[in-house]
């Protein structure tokens, strides 16, 4: 289980969109720092400032029996972040779709009522 | 399945939380659903959770009440005061657990309407980061595992300074 200061660690490196990028390229495979830099517009030691970070939080880890050392995610903190947020998700995922089916009943009441020409106005 | 957005929670900053959703519907029905304490009912919770008790004074200095019971027959209270309200795009309030003095919030909803769709933004402002990682975090026993599809979502997620990823 995380600490509240990992868990800090972890959102605030979730927190920006080329980590998040290189997350999910890693979600598919290991991959070295120069296929990693790739597909982004920036020098290769800015991506590696990144992935500091993404393994400082525990994101990732470096696979050191290779040669060209490559990255890999680490799925378990990831699972943990998300799961941190799991539960008040479920209760308004519940709630909103509840709340879907109350919208479509207004939208068709609201429909009926028109066409029976007793619209009224909203302000 | 006819709801039209997935939801989004993201942490904003150490003291904040931001629900987000897409309604097919305009934003003066989902204000309507959501300040008037009959449609309330209808909704507020999860299926198995009752809306037990709702009282809305919808006015700037009005009081707000709820009490949730949940499935296992635990209640809830929860209450605040009304203190922006702009119908039918923007409501600001204030929430606190009746049991769990010291947690104040303060929730502040927009409704922005494209095309007939509303887009509901909440941002909740915890009192500090310990309550806001107590009150989500409270979740932590459930299984990790189960929860890959919503990470890519998570991972996903856009935000305005995402680079534009080209080929």
């Amino acid at each position: 289980m995380m600490t509240s200061n990992q868990m800090d660690a972890t959102f605030a490196a979730l927190a920006d969109s080329t980590r998040r990028a290189i997350l999910v390229r890693l979600a598919s495979g290991e991959a070295s720092v120069n296929e990693l830099a790739k597909p982004f517009p920036m020098s290769q030691p800015a991506v590696s400032k990144h992935l500091k970070v993404l393994e400082r939080a525990g994101l990732i880890s470096v696979v050191q029996d290779a040669q060209r050392r490559p990255r890999r995610i680490q799925a378990a903190r990831l699972a943990e972040a998300n799961a941190w947020l799991e539960r008040f998700r479920k209760f308004w995922k519940g709630s909103f779709l509840r709340l879907d089916d109350l919208l479509e009943e207004m939208k068709s009441s609201e429909h009926a009522a028109m066409r029976r020409g007793h619209r009224r106005k909203g302000s | 399945m006819r709801n039209t957005g997935t939801l989004q929670v993201t942490l904003k900053s150490d003291r904040e939380v931001v629900l987000k959703r897409i309604f097919d519907a305009p934003r003066r029905m989902v204000f309507e659903a959501m300040t008037k304490p009959e449609l309330l009912k209808r909704w507020m919770g999860p299926r198995g959770w009752e809306l037990v008790v709702s009282e809305i004074e919808l006015r700037v200095g009005g009081r707000w009440r709820s009490v949730l019971r949940s499935p296992e027959g635990k209640e809830m209270a929860m209450s605040g005061v009304y203190r922006e309200i702009e119908a039918p795009e923007r409501i600001v309030s204030t929430e606190a657990y009746d049991d769990y003095p010291g947690t104040e919030t303060v929730n502040t909803i927009l409704l922005d309407e494209a095309n007939g769709k509303t887009t509901f933004t909440c941002t909740i402002l915890y009192p500090s980061k310990e309550v806001r990682d107590l009150v989500v975090g409270s979740g932590m026993e459930h299984g990790a595992a189960e929860c890959y599809d919503r990470l890519a979502e998570f991972l996903l997620q856009p935000e305005p300074r995402s680079l534009e990823r080209g080929a």
